[in-house]
């Protein structure tokens, strides 16, 4: 099968999956084997088209013309490879983890939940492998669309609340920012395609460049760059396993992927580097750091701790991506995956607590270890990931965004990792101590339980190993990586 | 030869069918008679859209005497484009028309209502077709006159209110323009609009032909429902019965804005519209207040077509705006809009026509869990209601892009902060049947499932598709406007 082939299928696939999902709600066991059916053949085709990458090839496709010189088009290229890869190797996994969550917490419309999420699946691979920009903003609005049912699943005045923010900060910014940017982008540039060095031309002032950067920042809201952050939080109330997949993997990071593709695609990382106009962005972004941080710090709610410690490693690869260095940009491309896979592993054991335990506290974990002693040994492997401590993938990534900064003599933004660090350790490290160390406080509440389904922590324990292996086997994505700045 | 009287076969077939219908008084033939016609309509424009592809502007002698002494019926990429939305809409809406207006309007006025139903779009593809100033003017009040009588047969009393208040305005309308033809015609000594374009530029006199202007252009505002000249339209559309809603909506406001858009660039542009008059940037402002206030009205109307109907007097602000930006991209966006809001507008007023249907009433507060009962209807105002708000892969997104193109172009940073917050609202309306449809229990003792019957739902859908379809083949729809807007520019020159 041809490269153009696998990337049609890749897409199509789970929309066909959404489709037997649907058509199947009668019977759940077969609507969850559709899913895995699904999961599985996107996985193998995104896994076939890695070679192709690899050996520097980059398949095109052009189905028509919306706009006459604008396309719906796609092209694969190393970062979109690397965001394909995540999206489709996590696909399965929580596939396996959300049939336990659904089932053991005894969820209302699963069905409903099962299509979107598959059809959320396919809008990221369809950004993951977008040739332009307006095929990029078509499917990265979708997707918002598309996870609205996921947050609103309760259908309560509280998922009602949080799906106004959710809408109208994702929404808002991009039907505003976003588009304008595009725009502009096609009125300076004459092209939106994603072109190696970017499209700016030498004529654009920069004071334009400036304006430019700063509504594709602020205007791809999935990006969760403050104030542009708080639907990210608000997106909790939907079922664990959402907030797993999507908003701490393929919606949050179509965000910062989309960021990233747009500094090396559109703006030329050569063409803006040392420019006056893009030099806020590493305070901006290194605030967003810092700020984010602190508020998980304070933050007693399990999965709001993990949303604000989210928006913090967002910010993280858009820092990367804001200091225009060949080490930073791959470190970069490699933090959306070692978080990725961190995060994943951590939302998992968040859910796996409520689905246990009933519980969604920092402070009630005390002593948990001993009752989920699997759902907490993921849990550590995910915090060290984050913090950044070997032998766990986020020290990869850290280390080259920390050289990035280094080589592009950047000290504050190193500063701002050092300080990060500290504070990912200072909100993580203790639940864990409470989890192995405290002693369970009976306040009546207590009831017997053991470990969350099968399904969940063998999810768990996939992402957890995951997450160690990257870091032995960082070789790989560290190669696609460095196509992109072809060192 | 038949195809050669193809542009006056276009008007006569409706014109002769409304007698016929009201000579047979059978509602059911009324009906069949009716629905034929404008299928044949929609032939004929499809025809004469190629025709003029492939051949350029088609000018139809009436009665074969020559202009510019006899009528001329000119056909040309503005005109035949608009006659494909007009004959398009009217032949979806009418399969539909049946079992609506069966439940909605008393079973001794059928036939009364499809005579007029063929008389308005009789006079609504006269009024595009027509290459004479005066035939504007006849066709105009034949579809005002038809109109305000299908509006006045909606059910509810309000909708008597609603269509006197729409027969005083149209009326001041028209008046005012017919003053300013007569003042053209005092001038220029034609009323052929293609002669008078040329004529006016040897006229020296110029005072008269502003005075012309200013008639012709609140004439045609009040006609198309321009903020602040609105307020005959949501009760108009409000209290219609809901196939008369969906064809007015998606039609009387859009042909009239074709006629403004024949006169200001087709026959003032040369000499008056650009240089010196203010005239575009009060067109603009206007547009962009009605794009804002509208829409904050919309935001809190509790009547779902209400609602709708101030989202139309917003999104005619779309079009408008586009017109007063004065560049390719913002008149491709303005004849784009035209047709996509066409489309999008109808198909939401079709769909709430099935809802009225089964639950009596299109209050928001009594529409709570409504998606459980009509799934298939309330999908299908969540995908048109995204063409409303312009997001990617919808027609509403191909206006949208354009217009914030042409403001970028006229480098208007205020107009594009403007579009933006409009999308947003538009959002925020939409949003609140979302709400409402899907986040709401139903009320307990609601029908369980109880979907709008086919053939609501299937004329319906098939525009829900446009809306759709639209959004990614553009071949039609932008390329139509973008030759329409050059052809309009390039009179100008």
């Amino acid at each position: 099968m041809t490269a153009q082939n696998l990337m049609l299928l890749a897409m199509s696939t789970p929309v066909l999956g959404a489709l037997g999902v649907a058509l199947t709600q009668r019977s759940p066991n077969l609507r969850e084997t559709l899913s895995f059916i699904a999961a599985g053949i996107a996985l193998v085709c995104v896994l076939l088209l890695v070679p192709e990458v690899y050996a520097g090839g980059r398949p095109e496709i052009v189905l028509f013309e919306i706009l006459p010189g604008a396309a719906l088009a796609f092209r694969l290229e190393p970062l979109g490879m690397l965001f394909a890869l995540v999206a489709a190797v996590l696909w399965p996994v929580s596939t396996l983890y959300s049939i336990g969550y659904m089932r053991g917490n005894d969820e209302s419309h699963q069905t409903r939940f099962f299509a979107c999420f598959a059809l959320a699946i396919a809008c990221t691979l369809g950004i993951a492998f977008s040739a332009n920009l307006l095929t990029l903003f078509l499917f990265y609005e979708v997707l918002t669309l598309i996870t609205y049912p996921l947050v609103t699943h309760h259908q309560d005045e509280e998922a009602r609340k949080a799906g106004r923010v959710y809408l109208g900060f994702l929404l808002g910014s991009s039907l505003s920012l976003m588009l304008i940017a595009i725009i502009a982008t096609w009125m300076m540039a004459g092209t939106i395609e994603f072109t190696p060095g970017g499209v700016l031309g030498a004529d654009i002032s920069n004071a334009a460049i400036g304006g430019l950067l700063a509504l594709f920042i602020f205007g791809i809201g999935k990006a969760a760059v403050m104030p542009f952050h708080r639907w990210l939080p608000a997106a909790m109330v939907a079922p664990t396993p959402v907030s797993a997949l999507l908003h701490a993997v393929a919606v949050v990071k179509a965000g910062v992927f989309s960021v990233v593709k747009v500094v090396i695609y559109i703006f030329g990382v050569e063409r803006i580097a040392g420019l006056s106009s893009v030099d806020w962005l590493p305070f901006v972004t290194g605030f967003t750091i810092i700020a984010a941080s602190v508020v998980a710090l304070r933050s007693d709610n399990l999965k709001r701790r993990l949303a604000y410690s989210t928006i913090s490693q967002l910010s993280y690869v858009v820092l990367a991506a804001a200091l225009l260095t060949p080490l930073s940009i791959i470190g970069a491309a490699l933090h959306i995956v070692s978080h990725a896979v961190g995060k994943i592993t951590l939302f998992f054991a968040a859910g796996a607590i409520y689905t246990a335990a009933h519980k969604t506290k920092v402070s009630e974990l005390d002593g948990i270890a001993k009752r989920m002693p699997w759902t907490m040994a993921a849990f550590t492997v995910g915090t060290l990931s984050l913090i950044g401590i070997p032998p766990a993938a986020g020290f990869y990534s850290k280390w080259y965004i920390v050289l990035g900064a280094a080589e592009g003599e950047h000290w504050m933004a190193l500063a701002v990792l050092a300080a990060s660090t500290l504070l990912n350790a200072a909100y993580f490290l203790p639940i864990i101590y409470a989890a192995y160390f405290r002693e369970p406080v009976d306040d009546g509440h207590e009831h017997a339980h053991g470990e969350a389904p099968w399904p969940m922590v063998a999810a768990m324990v996939i992402t957890a190993t995951g997450v160690l292996a990257l870091f032995f086997g960082m070789e790989f994505p560290l190669a696609l990586a460095r196509q992109l700045v072809s060192l | 030869m038949i195809l050669d009287h193809l542009p006056a076969l276009q008007v006569v077939v409706p014109l002769l069918a409304a007698p016929l219908i009201v000579l047979l008084r059978s509602g059911r033939l009324g009906w069949l008679i009716a629905t034929a016609v404008s299928w044949t309509g929609l032939v004929i424009a499809v025809l004469l859209f190629l025709r003029v592809q492939d051949a350029g502007t088609i000018s139809y002698a009436m009665g074969s005497w020559a202009p510019p002494w006899g009528i001329e019926y000119r056909v040309d990429a503005l005109s035949s484009y608009v006659l494909v939305l007009v004959s398009l809409l009217a032949a979806v809406v009418l399969p539909y028309a049946r079992l609506s207006i069966a439940a909605e309007v008393p079973s001794d006025r059928h036939y009364l209502l499809y005579a007029m139903f063929a008389l308005c779009l009789c006079g609504l593809l006269g009024i595009t077709i027509t290459g004479d100033a005066f035939n504007v003017f006849v066709f105009l009040e034949i579809s005002s006159l038809s109109g305000y009588v299908l509006i006045a047969l909606g059910r509810d009393r309000r909708a008597l209110r609603s269509a006197f208040q729409y027969l005083i305005m149209g009326t001041i309308g028209a008046t005012f323009y017919v003053i300013g033809v007569g003042l053209l015609y005092l001038m220029t000594g034609t009323l052929n609009l293609a002669d008078m374009a040329t004529r006016l530029g040897a006229v020296q006199e110029v005072r008269p032909v502003l005075a012309a202007l200013a008639f012709i252009t609140v004439g045609l505002s009040l006609k198309i429902a321009l903020f602040p000249l609105h307020i005959w339209l949501p009760g108009a559309y409000a209290y219609a019965p809901s196939a008369v809603s969906a064809f007015m909506a998606g039609t009387v406001t859009k042909v009239s804005v074709y006629v403004l858009l024949r006169f200001m660039f087709g026959i003032f542009g040369v000499r008056l519209v650009l240089p010196g008059l203010p005239l575009l940037e009060i067109l603009t402002l206007l547009s962009a207040v009605a794009m804002v206030v509208a829409s904050l009205v919309a935001l809190l109307e509790r009547d779902l077509k209400r609602l709708l109907a101030y989202s139309s007097v917003a999104q005619i602000g779309y079009i408008t705006l586009g017109l007063g930006l004065g560049n390719v991209d913002g008149m491709t966006a303005s004849v784009v809009h035209l047709f996509n809001h066409g489309v999008t507008k109808t198909a939401l007023f079709m769909l709430v026509g099935g809802i009225v249907l089964r639950t009596g009433s299109c209050q928001l507060d009594a529409l709570a869990g409504l998606a459980r009962r009509m799934p298939v209807t309330c999908f299908g105002v969540v995908l048109a209601g995204l063409s409303l708000i312009g997001v990617p892969g919808t027609a509403g997104f191909i206006t949208k892009w354009h217009l914030v193109l042409s403001a970028l172009q006229a480098g208007q940073w205020w107009i594009v902060v403007v579009i933006a917050a409009s999308s947003l609202l538009a959002a925020a309306y939409v949003w609140r049947f979302v709400e409402i449809a899907y986040l709401r229990a139903a009320p307990t003792g609601a029908a369980s499932r109880e979907e709008a019957p086919l053939q609501l739902l299937v004329p319906a859908w098939l525009l829900v598709a446009a809306c759709i379809y639209f959004g990614f083949d553009t071949s039609f729809s932008l390329a139509g406007a973008r030759d329409a807007a050059v052809m309009l520019l390039e009179g100008m020159r």
